[in-house]
């Protein structure tokens, strides 16, 4: 490969980037230095002051602006005569349709969910276009050539799913901080602040079905002549006292389990009470409602810091106090928000007291606010490195030089004395759903199971079609779409409550069914097997999809826990990146053919196993912003919760 | 440790980073020194780096001006020529460079990088030198180790798409996180000088190549007086020649050397454009590592060929 050859590939290419974030921005300099002339980019976001110490070309002043266009704008600056195309849109929007991915020689995501991944990778192989997949997390990354045909597609290897938890453990058992986070956000923010008609599990307990729901409504209601600090401690009191005293009448929960402790805030305070320790006064000028904080007003200046019981039970009560007072209108309509200060300081000072209770160490603000926040750590320099390896791919892929693709690993410990480590691609997988032609099956109780389980359940949930179409044979049972009539949506509102034996042409064993996603471009096919009984703990779908494969769920550590969440130590010891959830499954499978190199190509469960104890999470997500997390795993004994 | 808290503005700025090494170190980071000489589009993806993680100052030497070639390396340099007429290359960068991070102080040094005394690098904590020749590194190398309080140094050269960073820590104290506890480390490294020195029959059969046509190249150009990089096809003969002479001087086959390899660094003197963010990455991974002292650092060479896109590491000690 010698570097002037690659000249004339490069000027006359065409490449969409997707994201315009910690990637996108050291990928958009790198392309235009490498003498790129026609570059695209998609990016929904807008700039936060926290991105600012890794996506360069972006400044104080562009806080709130699109990153696709204040990046183009920046890297015009020094390539004016380049041609950049923004787009401050979501790379789902219908307007990216396979049309419009077939414009381009080479696609370049810089991402950081699966979900939209998953997403450009269909649309590229319905526009037989070539992907560029990459991420990062602190110092590890890597980068990923999927190429139609030759080498396995996004989805052909399983991509671990974000951890769930079960509800019992974050309602009853809690072991880890991260359990009460949960608690604290999902729960009892959610019930206090959220919205009230959603169905909250904060009062169930594991096996005690017999609390009277009715009698908890009225002790989360807060009624307006009500003294505000009371509702504070009555809330208090209930959450950390009462419900506790009530799991732990349950002997059963904790035979092998240390009890909790109630705590109560007569306890807890002390003399405190009744002492304006906190000032509303000093928060009264604050016309932004993002500048209302607990934290201020008691005087508490270090979010490093962690917290005694008391504190902590101080600034949940001032948070609490300073929502009513200050942010009444929006009570019944938030959500948790990691740069909303006040709502991570309830949350923080929420988890640490349940923490104290049940004898889990406590944690910083900052530390909490990573974990609630799903905040993924990161740096300039692994966002570099990447985008030159991304543009090094891209070259040999314009070039279409075939044997020279490969996947690369940033490793943080090195492996074989290497800390970027090169693999060859992988063949792909016959197996895979989305790039190759063999079906999947489904095993479902045809004589009961409605249609709109099946598009809930398997359609949307583990196939990820946005906008899908069911036919057997022929005839269309249901599909979406803008440009549908009204009887045809009516006609296909009722197929979804209708049982799939009872259809026109009735969906048995042997049915085999034809699903699409329209926008996506992608078709499955899926043979139906008729069975009568479903474990109810172990299938509580009611239905298995096989020849799909699943990434296991996972460990149990803190610090693996969450995908993307920060780690749960105390951050200033903390050099080690955030171990995500599993490994990728070491390839049993073929490996592309290629001509052998002299050191030949490392299997990866021996460079896992030799840098940590802890393997190396060799697939990454990139960046800020949640991921969302969905529970939907057949094998599921206990229902489980979402941490969104 | 000092009791200096990070103020808000630099936890707000600098929180992504903070929950990757940590506070202590983010503050240890704020006072370091770092001084540049050199500046290549590797060198300035470098800057950028360390800007961007908040370093105390940074010092840049270059006395050379404006070029096509600078320009179309360095996205430092605004393409807008009322802004960058009359003005040096490490004034521009400068200018560039403050606008990434003003927490850091951004200043320019002139004059000639071997007239420096020895108090001169001691005001820096790390000094990393790029485009030098081999007399010279040794030189800055020497001056670094003078000075009674440590500074490391670093050299960092791409040529065509590969790139080679050597380190010099001196003695280099440090704590890692293995099995989720802290342990207290302590390394030693050789000088460049002891470095180089070693012969080449010691080294493993599988030792990167790179390594050893660098110092080819190294030694042709300060024997026929060029400056780094100033090579052409027509310095291929004589280039094969000198190769020939140090392999036997050293008792190691040719074939040692590929001349393959020779003829890439030759004729292609300038840099691989999405080379120099992966250089200069790793550069700044590293720097970073040593101000804040976490983590293990690279001992004591990088070497990086997008031909085989492998970055390894080779450790070239005086101890056998």
């Amino acid at each position: 490969m010698a570097s002037r050859k690659h000249l004339a590939a490069v000027m006359g290419a065409k490449v969409l980037m997707v994201g315009a974030g910690g990637i996108g921005c050291e990928l958009l300099k790198t392309l235009a230095l490498s003498g790129f002339q026609d570059i695209h980019i998609i990016d929904m976001d807008t700039i936060e002051v926290s991105n600012l110490n890794r996506q360069f070309l972006f400044r104080q002043s562009h806080v709130g602006q699109s990153k696709a266009k204040v990046a183009r704008e920046a890297v015009l600056k020094f390539r004016p005569e380049i041609s950049i195309t923004s787009y401050h849109a979501n790379v789902k929007d219908s307007d990216f349709n396979v049309d419009f991915f077939k414009q381009f020689n080479v696609v370049l995501n810089g991402l950081d969910n699966l979900d939209a991944r998953r997403h450009v990778n269909r649309l590229c192989l319905g526009a037989d276009v070539p992907l560029i997949e990459s991420g990062t997390t602190g110092f590890l990354g890597q980068v990923t050539v999927h190429v139609k045909g030759r080498t396995e597609c996004y989805e052909c290897q399983p991509k671990p799913a974000p951890k769930t938890y079960p509800v019992c453990t974050i309602t009853s058992t809690p072991s880890k901080f991260v359990h009460c986070i949960v608690w604290a956000k999902e729960l009892l923010f959610a019930k206090l602040f959220g919205d009230k008609n959603q169905t909250n599990d904060l009062n169930v307990r594991s096996s005690d079905g017999a609390s009277s729901s009715e009698q908890a409504e009225d002790v989360f209601e807060h009624s307006n002549d009500e003294d505000i600090e009371q509702y504070g401690r009555r809330i208090y009191d209930h959450v950390f006292g009462y419900n506790i005293e009530q799991a732990l009448s349950n002997e059963e929960t904790w035979k092998n389990r240390n009890r909790p402790k109630p705590m109560y805030i007569r306890d807890v305070m002390l003399n405190e009470l009744g002492q304006q320790n906190g000032s509303v006064e000093k928060n009264g000028a604050a016309n932004d409602v993002y500048s209302v904080s607990a934290m201020a007003s008691l005087g508490m200046k270090n979010p490093q810091d962690i917290w005694s019981l008391m504190e902590n039970s101080r600034v949940f009560l001032e948070a609490l106090k300073l929502f009513f007072m200050k942010r009444q209108k929006e009570i019944g309509n938030l959500t948790f928000d990691k740069d909303d200060q006040l709502a991570v300081e309830f949350v923080t000072a929420a988890a640490n007291i349940r923490a104290a209770s049940f004898g889990i160490p406590l944690h910083s603000l900052f530390e909490a606010k990573g974990i609630a926040g799903n905040i993924v750590h990161a740096v300039a320099t692994t966002n570099a490195i990447i985008a030159g390896l991304i543009v090094i791919e891209a070259i040999k892929v314009l070039q279409n030089d075939t044997k020279n693709y490969r996947m690369t690993y940033c490793l943080e410990h090195p492996a074989r004395k290497m800390l970027l480590m090169p693999v060859d691609p992988f063949e792909p997988n016959k197996s895979c759903y989305v790039c190759s032609e063999t079906p999947l099956s489904l095993e479902i109780n045809t004589h009961r199971t409605k249609l709109r389980d099946v598009v809930e359940k398997i359609v949307r949930a583990k196939l990820g079609m946005g906008l899908p179409l069911i036919m057997h044979g022929s005839a269309l049972l249901y599909e979406v779409g803008d440009d549908l009539d009204e009887d045809m949506v009516a006609n296909y509102a009722a197929n979804l409550d209708k049982v799939l034996s009872e259809f026109p042409t009735p969906v048995t064993s042997g049915t085999m069914l034809t699903i699409e996603d329209f926008q996506q471009e992608l078709s499955c096919k899926i043979n139906i097997k008729h069975r009568e009984e479903f474990d109810e703990e172990k299938e509580p779908d009611g239905m298995v999809l096989s020849g799909w494969t699943q990434a296991p769920a996972v460990a149990q550590d803190d610090k693996k826990s969450t995908a993307n969440a920060g780690s749960s130590s105390n951050a200033s010891s903390s050099m080690e990146p955030e171990k995500t959830d599993d490994i990728e499954t070491t390839p049993e499978k073929k490996r592309k053919l290629s001509d052998v190199s002299e050191s030949a190509n490392p299997d990866l469960s021996s460079v896992a196993g030799s840098s940590t104890r802890n393997p190396e999470k060799l697939e990454l997500d990139d960046d800020d912003d949640e991921l969302v997390i969905f529970d939907k795993w057949d094998s599921v004994t206990d229902k489980k919760i979402k941490l969104q | 440790m000092d009791g200096e808290e990070l103020t808000e503005q630099e936890t707000a700025l600098y929180d992504r980073q903070i929950r990757v090494w940590g506070a202590g170190a983010q503050r240890r980071l704020s006072k370091a020194h770092v001084l540049v000489c050199g500046i290549t589009g590797t060198v300035a993806e470098f800057c950028k780096n360390i800007v961007l993680a908040g370093v105390g100052s940074l010092t840049l030497v270059d006395d050379r001006v404006v070029t096509e070639d600078a320009l179309s390396a360095n996205f430092l340099i605004p393409s807008d020529e009322n802004v960058y007429a009359g003005k040096t290359l490490t004034e521009l960068c400068r200018d560039s460079l403050k606008d990434f991070n003003p927490m850091v102080r951004v200043s320019v040094e002139k004059g000639d990088l071997a007239s420096f005394g020895a108090e001169f690098y001691s005001k820096f904590d790390v000094v990393v030198v790029s485009c030098c020749s081999f007399t010279t590194k040794k030189l800055i190398n020497e001056k670094c180790r003078k000075s009674s309080k440590r500074v490391a140094f670093y050299t960092v050269d791409c040529r065509d798409s590969c790139g080679e960073i050597f380190v010099d820590l001196q003695h280099h104290k440090y704590s890692k996180i293995k099995n989720e506890e802290t342990i207290e480390c302590e390394l030693q490294y050789p000088s460049f000088e002891e470095s180089i020195s070693v012969t080449w029959k010691s080294f493993p059969r599988r030792f990167s190549k790179l390594y050893f046509a660098m110092r080819v190249i190294e030694r042709f150009e300060e024997a026929e007086q060029r400056k780094p990089g100033e090579l052409s096809i027509a310095d291929l003969p004589a280039v094969l020649k000198l190769k020939k002479e140090l392999c036997e001087a050293q008792s190691v086959n040719e074939s040692h050397i590929p001349n393959a390899l020779l003829e890439r660094l030759v004729t292609d003197t300038r840099e691989f454009p999405p080379v120099c963010p992966i250089i200069g990455g790793i550069l700044g991974q590293e720097v970073i590592k040593t101000i804040s002292e976490k983590g293990d650092p690279v001992k004591n060479f990088f070497f990086f060929d997008a031909m085989d896109g492998k970055g390894v590491i080779e450790d070239i000690s005086g101890n056998p």
